[in-house]
């Protein structure tokens, strides 16, 4: 019964969005009135109903009902509670339906923040999300209804991929996807202001804090991904450059240039058609992403289950949202004014090239990700692109902008002089050059490609602190300087922590590729292996049982120069439901370094006791990276929470008349 | 014609891309057994235990083997359209049950005795195949999953065919749907029936 509810508010849902997504649009263009005021009354319904929807599918998952196929194939009556509920997203359909759900939130969010924007311009944004959710509920109604019915029920169920089984699955998908869904807003944004024609200044201010808060949570969201990845698949990797990967990757390089040129619309009201271009393109990108992970046309480590019919669909959506907006840009972005003039060396200009290194970078992920499917289809043969590409492609692209960040907060708007800031920054770049040289030599292998990344990351900190160090010097006027600090707007705040946090990143990445040191080795009970320094014994494996699984678990002793210091449980895991075993890595994580075992297979499969192959490695500063991200959505949220996007009317005005007198 | 319509041309080519990609499939990687002698087996089969059948008993004529099992969602997906087919096409079809008791997850392995779990699995898939329906010339019951490990099966269910030489000439992970079978299935076994 509670399932058929469901699927019922999952119909009603889409009758909804329906509605939301062509009353308040009419009503905006033929200003009437009436049916704008549906805007805000249909979002709310429509996010109720499709919560309850969820909650209906939950249920299902926690009650065990054998009887939805949907719950049959991802869950399993000994899976713990909360695998249970985050099994509700482990398959195709309910992914599907966690989509849709952040999307109605999302729209929510904005229905209840926006009293101080015009109804008109509220009524044209939920309305195009509105039209973008009722195409994903008849997706999901059409082709992938999480709620049909097995007749007669199951008295058990598949269970849950066991990759999946992990606290990895509950948090990663809901962050990914809040990322993923937010650009809507941002869409929804651009869409409403070239059918209003009004692409000012205001605009972007309205629309920069929900981009932020999107881009936020898809940094967060990468970052769990890969941390998962890291401490899962017991391969010691954090990134695969894998068609999945990179389907949320290039979002995330096309929302972090959008985060930047609407900075330059607020406040230069310059890039307005590049900004709309954008916002347009970064969900276009989560769309793409959601065609390729879910028609299966790639191959992919992340295996879905795949069905053309649903790739067919999806594209079809493809094309109307993207095809569509993109038309309205076409045929509305040669009437937008250019806004304000600057120079060739101005804060405007070095925001430009960030951005076409950002885009650059993304079409060069784009080329990779699409370039097996283009020789499929031409018939070339079947090809996989991988690392050596990207990495080859990345570094010189990511170079020049990483350089350019150390210097673009000291550039001015409208003029900047490229002498003044060399005289400013020249002390940073010295220090940095000296960093670079030591820290290779001291870790005792010096390569140019390590002290490159050393020299950039330095580059960034120092730079970073004369920018922040003499703001506040130049605003003290006789206060203390921590008291003149804590003045600084959030969003100055934000600005340097996220730079700081991708000079964290560029360190951990770095120094983990550079002096990471592993050894795959056989090992009998009594014997050792040293890695950079950490020694391992091991003492053996035995078997332990947990709730719906069996496990080898390896019993090593990490020791460094003799003392030992704790013991190690990496375990091989047999789940009952599945014929693939699976890796538990044992890892000691510090601050420095990660210490990393995983129990590979015994050499002799009847013969357990004896020896196993095992892999140890030695990371260090793998933490950084996630850390680096973590300051990266930090800063993020500081610049989201500045105090300007809460006064009301009083900038907008300003920024209107300032914009006003520039174009002319 | 204004200078924005590129993006909408470069779309449209992505477009085209993608739709040609949706008709590859990027997983239609051969099976290395493909044009292999299918690997040989000795099992016991489920209408008489007492009696075992492998792919030798089978030389000289084309037959299916597909691989199911009771716990298996898919294979109840599946079976509705090898029912129909055991009653149109004279094609023996010889079901390989995959690890009937071990694969389903609510049996502590480490305490049930070999003869324990034959007796269990037998039970079961007689069971199964009184309710559903039972489109096999005969079952095979590969308790242990060895037989399955030998195929390279990696989800159930899985279906091979094999030639009149006992080499397997095609393998289809999944369910088999009626499209499947009609294009690619059925013309195949009608070649090499030739």
């Amino acid at each position: 019964m509670i399932p058929e509810l469901g699927n019922f508010a999952l119909i009603l849902a889409a009758l909804v969005a329906l509605i939301l997504g062509t009353l308040p649009l009419l009503g905006a263009h033929q200003n009437r009135m009436a049916w704008v005021a549906v805007a805000r009354p249909a979002t709310s319904a429509l996010a109720l109903l499709v919560t309850f929807s969820f909650a209906c599918l939950a249920h299902a998952f926690v009650n065990n009902d054998f009887s939805v196929v949907y719950v049959a194939q991802h869950s399993n009556s000994l899976l713990p509670l909360e695998y249970r509920v985050a099994a509700v997203w482990g398959g195709h359909e309910g992914s599907l339906l966690l989509w849709m759900l952040m999307l109605t939130w999302w729209a929510f969010a904005v229905r209840m923040l926006s009293s101080q924007l015009p109804e008109n311009m509220v009524a044209r944004v939920l309305g195009t999300i509105g039209l973008v959710a009722f195409g994903f509920l008849l997706f999901i109604l059409i082709t992938s209804n999480p709620f049909d019915r097995l007749l007669p029920g199951a008295a058990e169920g598949r269970d849950l991929n066991p990759l999946l089984q992990d606290f990895g699955l509950i948090i990663h998908p809901p962050l990914l996807y809040m990322g993923y869904v937010g650009f809507s807003v941002a869409f929804a944004f651009a869409i409403a202001a070239l059918l209003s024609g009004q692409l000012d200044a205001a605009w972007a201010r309205w629309s920069r804090p929900w981009t932020t808060a999107a881009w936020c949570f898809l940094t967060l969201g990468i970052a769990m991904g890969s941390w998962w990845a890291y401490y899962e698949l017991g391969w010691g990797g954090w990134w695969f450059w894998d068609p999945v990967e990179n389907a949320s990757f290039m979002p995330w390089l096309i929302g972090t240039a959008l985060v930047h040129s609407l900075a330059v619309t607020e406040k230069r009201g310059s890039f307005k058609n590049w900004t709309v271009l954008l916002a347009i393109s970064a969900f276009s990108l989560s769309l793409l992403g959601t065609f390729l992970v879910r028609s299966g046309v790639l191959t992919s480590v992340h295996a879905f289950a795949t069905d053309p019919r649903r790739g067919i669909f999806i594209l079809i959506f493809l094309v109307a949202v993207i095809g569509s907006s993109l038309a309205l840009f076409a045929w509305r972005a040669p009437k937008v004014g250019l806004g304000g003039r600057f120079a060739l060396i101005s804060r405007e200009s070095m925001l430009l090239t960030n951005n076409v290194l950002l885009v650059v970078a993304c079409a060069t992920v784009l080329l990779g990700t699409l370039y097996p499917l283009l020789i499929d289809a031409l018939a070339l043969g079947k090809i996989s692109v991988g690392p050596p590409y990207f990495n080859a492609v990345f570094v010189p692209v990511m170079t020049p902008l990483l350089f350019l960040m150390g210097i673009g907060p000291f550039a001015n708007w409208k003029q900047a002089s490229i002498p003044e800031i060399l005289r400013t920054v020249r002390w940073a770049f010295v220090a940095a050059i000296i960093v670079a040289i030591a820290v290779p030599l001291i870790y005792g292998n010096w390569s140019a490609l390590t002290a490159l990344g050393i020299l950039l990351a330095a580059w960034i900190v120092f730079a970073g602190a004369i920018n922040f160090v003499g703001r506040v010097q130049s605003t003290r006027a006789g206060q203390s300087f921590l008291s003149a600090a804590l003045k600084q707007p959030r969003s100055f705040f934000g600005m340097h922590v996220a730079h700081l946090g991708i000079a964290v990143f560029v360190i951990g990445v770095t120094m983990v590729s550079s002096f990471q040191d592993e050894k795959d080795v056989k090992m009998a009970p009594g014997e050792s292996v040293d890695v950079a320094g950490y020694h391992f014994t091991f003492n053996g494996v035995k078997a332990v049982e947990g709730p719906n699984y069996v496990a080898a678990q390896g019993d090593f002793d990490l020791s460094v120069n003799g003392k030992f210091m704790l013991k190690m449980t990496p375990e091989k895991r047999n789940y009952h439901s599945s014929q693939m075993p699976m890796t538990e890595a044992a890892i000691d994580a510090g601050f420095l370094r990660d210490v990393y075992v995983s129990l590979g297979e015994p050499i002799d499969r009847d013969k357990p006791e004896a020896e196993w192959a095992v892999r140890v490695y030695y990371k260090p500063f793998v933490d950084w990276i996630w850390g680096g991200c973590l300051l990266m959505a930090c800063g993020g949220l500081l610049a989201m929470l500045d105090r300007r996007y809460r006064i009301k009317s009083r900038a907008t005005s300003a920024i209107n008349t300032q914009a006003g007198t520039q174009q002319a | 014609m204004n200078r924005y319509f590129w993006i909408l041309g470069a779309f449209a080519a992505l477009v085209l891309l993608l739709a040609v990609g949706l008709g590859l499939n990027p997983r239609d990687v051969p099976s290395p057994l493909v044009g292999k002698p299918a690997p040989a087996f000795n099992l016991n089969v489920l209408a008489t235990p007492d009696k075992a059948l492998g792919p030798k008993d089978m030389q000289g004529k084309v037959w299916l083997l597909n691989v199911w099992a009771s716990w298996c969602v898919s294979c109840r997906a599946e079976h509705p359209v090898l029912v129909e087919f055991s009653k149109k096409v004279d094609v023996p079809l010889i079901g390989l049950n995959y690890k009937e008791v071990r694969g389903d997850g609510g049996f502590d392995m480490g305490k049930m005795a070999a003869d324990e779990e034959k007796k269990l699995a037998f039970q079961r898939a007689n069971k199964w195949l009184a309710d559903h329906g039972d489109p096999y010339k005969l079952t095979v019951m590969d308790l242990d999953g060895r037989v399955g490990i030998d195929y390279g099966v990696y989800g159930v269910p899985e279906t091979y065919v094999i030639d009149k030489a006992g080499v397997i000439r095609m393998k289809h992970t999944g369910p088999i749907t009626p499209d499947i079978l009609g294009k690619k299935i059925m013309p195949l076994l009608a070649e090499l029936n030739k």
